[in-house]
């Protein structure tokens, strides 16, 4: 007994050692874990303090550490002139912000969810998105609007829409939808350092789901392109492209898939405008068949933009219809087991993907 | 009043069963009780997201319990939510979660009161409408273009404002440069009138001089109430930043 405590004691007195090189060498490659929020959190800090034009705005993000606690800590370390609580009025401080942007200043508008961001979607539009075409290049609008996007868990039909294809389809805008803290770190960077308007669209189901991060993507240089996906997972017979939480569902459709003899590619598209079409063709055309998934609704779609895409330049490569998985056309119900039934579930990727490959699905 | 103290405290209670936000009154019932009951059937209410207590107080009550639950039996049948009851039969047009959005649509309802009377020659038609709201809502620019129709048209609306003081984590002060609402009704030409109490009786008495006032073809008014809400925003809400001493009642 006296041995086992002698033994607890060496190992307490042992971490408190700062780890010696050879012990570090065997767990350099060993990743450590993130949070989505303290991703967000830790990129948000490091481009305030690389840039002292980059401030905050939005309800909440201040004194109450962010709504969702994404801008924790901030407050205290910027003050309140960067770090600014605003009154509700979405229309009024977007408004402020875009107007600040105009003048070289880096706003980092939070919306408490996108769905309010419906209240200022004319200075988005008119007043950001399209400036820089408009004046020939004179102004150029480096503002990010960001916030948790598309459905949470029980909060009706107000609060749950996914507005990645409605931002999409406007030029002048950038649109992104991380998945990991990868994403999150590398895209929000990315977004921050942009001159053009970005539409930075979270998930607040993700928030508090850790990922692996690499000591390269902890670096406060770390930043990812915009316009390129990711390829999570490589595949042979079908691919399965989709964006922010739908990339988990996707994946763990593919490892259900490959029980099945079905070898998924899983395509991570991080950025939806612009869109990464040359890694989406390829992929098909290596695989022949294609399952586009988004929580959205169906109509007008970034599933219905990739089919498109698809067809214009790789339809000869396709083997099955393009399979197309989306949110059910209705406002999103409240009670939950409607509300299962109208977003997309793993069982809905694997039969489609089962489709595309002609194999049944029962 | 004891009622909805009670729905709410219960609500509490039965908070995870519930698969929800909720949003809490407790602190704020004054207001709805002294408004609502002054109120006909045919009278319309147009809610915040704060809206369970104003549908009770207009007689939605089982069905209003059994929508926090999502059951078909429930005013919406599962679809709504709690911060969406909807009652046609007792003319509660929704709780809404967009604070500018529930002012439109109670100012549209006025509006087709009006154009009942006046177009169609429904010569008995005297609903009014009561747009509850909260402070939050008054630093919103939509809100202005509200009191502007309301008043240039002589609309069949009363506008309570519950200011309770708090959105969220911000505090009222802090977010608005005149923290004196009622005040803003005046600069459209509309009575502004301000009850600082949480006394039943006065509220009600500011609420029938109100609505008569609108049922006589004289106007809308905008009644601010100062209140407070003795729980957080909502139950996910930690509530640090208000004082302990302010809530205890």
């Amino acid at each position: 007994m006296l041995g086992i405590v002698r033994q607890k004691m060496l190992e307490q007195s042992l971490k408190k050692i700062p780890p010696a090189v050879s012990v570090l060498r065997s767990y350099s490659s060993a990743a450590k874990q993130m949070t989505i929020r303290d991703a967000l959190n830790s990129a948000l800090d490091e481009e305030m303090s690389a840039d002292s034009k980059v401030f905050l705005m939005g309800e909440e993000v201040g004194e109450y550490q962010g709504a969702y606690k994404i801008t924790k800590g901030l407050l205290d370390k910027y003050g309140p002139e960067r770090v600014l609580d605003t009154p509700i009025t979405e229309a009024g401080f977007t408004g402020v912000a875009v107007g600040a942007a105009y003048y070289g200043v880096k706003p980092v508008v939070e919306f408490m969810t996108f769905n309010f961001s419906m209240q200022a979607i004319d200075h988005i539009i008119n007043s950001a998105a399209k400036t820089n075409y408009m004046s020939s290049g004179q102004i150029s609008v480096p503002i990010v609007f960001r916030g948790p996007n598309g459905a949470a868990a029980g909060v009706g039909a107000q609060h749950s829409q996914c507005y990645a294809a409605w931002y999409a389809s406007c030029p002048g805008l950038k649109v992104l939808a991380p998945y990991s803290s990868e994403d999150a770190r590398g895209l929000l960077k990315a977004a921050i350092r942009d001159p053009d308007p970005v539409v930075f669209l979270e998930n607040e189901l993700l928030y508090g789901e850790s990922f692996p991060v690499s000591d390269e993507v902890l670096d406060s240089s770390f930043c990812l392109p915009i316009g390129k996906a990711k390829i999570e997972r490589k595949g042979k017979d079908v691919t399965i492209a989709a964006y922010s939480k739908m990339v988990g569902y996707a994946l763990k459709a593919a490892e259900t898939l490959e029980k099945d003899g079905i070898d998924a590619e899983v395509i991570n598209l991080r950025s939806i405008r612009p869109l990464d079409r040359s890694m989406i063709n390829a992929s098909v055309r290596k695989t022949s068949r294609l399952v586009t998934v988004e929580e959205a609704f169906p109509q007008h779609g970034v599933g219905a933009e990739i089919c498109a895409s698809i067809v214009e330049e790789s339809f000869a490569y396709l083997d099955a219809p393009v399979e197309r998985i989306a949110g059910a056309d209705v406002p999103m119900p409240y009670a939950a087991n409607l509300e299962r039934m109208a977003v997309p579930q793993v069982e809905d990727i694997v039969r489609a993907a089962k489709r595309t490959c002609y194999r049944s699905v029962s | 009043m004891v009622l909805g103290r009670a729905f709410e405290d219960m609500c509490a209670q039965m908070y995870y069963k519930m698969f929800s936000f909720v949003h809490f009154y407790n602190g704020q019932e004054v207001v709805s009780t002294g408004f609502i009951k002054l109120l006909k059937q045919q009278d319309s209410i147009v809610s915040t997201y704060r809206d369970p207590i104003h549908a009770l107080s207009k007689g939605v009550f089982t069905r209003a319990v059994s929508k926090l639950f999502s059951k078909t039996t429930g005013c919406c049948r599962g679809q709504g939510g709690s911060m969406h009851m909807f009652s046609w039969e007792h003319n509660v047009l929704g709780g809404f979660a967009f604070i500018s959005e529930r002012i439109f649509v109670a100012t549209d309802a006025a509006f087709t009161s009006e154009y009942k009377r006046e177009v169609l020659k429904e010569v008995d038609c005297d609903h009014v409408t009561l747009a509850f709201s909260r402070d939050e809502t008054c630093n919103n620019g939509q809100f202005f273009g509200c009191l502007n129709m309301a008043a240039l048209w002589k609309l069949p609306i009363v506008f309570v404002i519950e200011n309770n003081l708090w959105a969220i984590g911000m505090s009222h002060l802090r977010a608005t440069s005149d923290p004196q609402i009622y005040k803003k009704g005046p600069a459209f030409e509309m009575s502004g009138v301000h009850v600082d109490e949480m006394d039943v009786l006065k509220v009600k008495e500011v609420a029938k001089e109100a609505i008569d006032r609108v049922r006589r073809g004289e106007g809308p008014t905008l009644v601010e109430c100062e209140t407070y809400r003795f729980r957080g925003h909502s139950l996910a809400d930690p509530d640090e930043l208000r004082d302990p001493a302010e809530k205890v009642h």
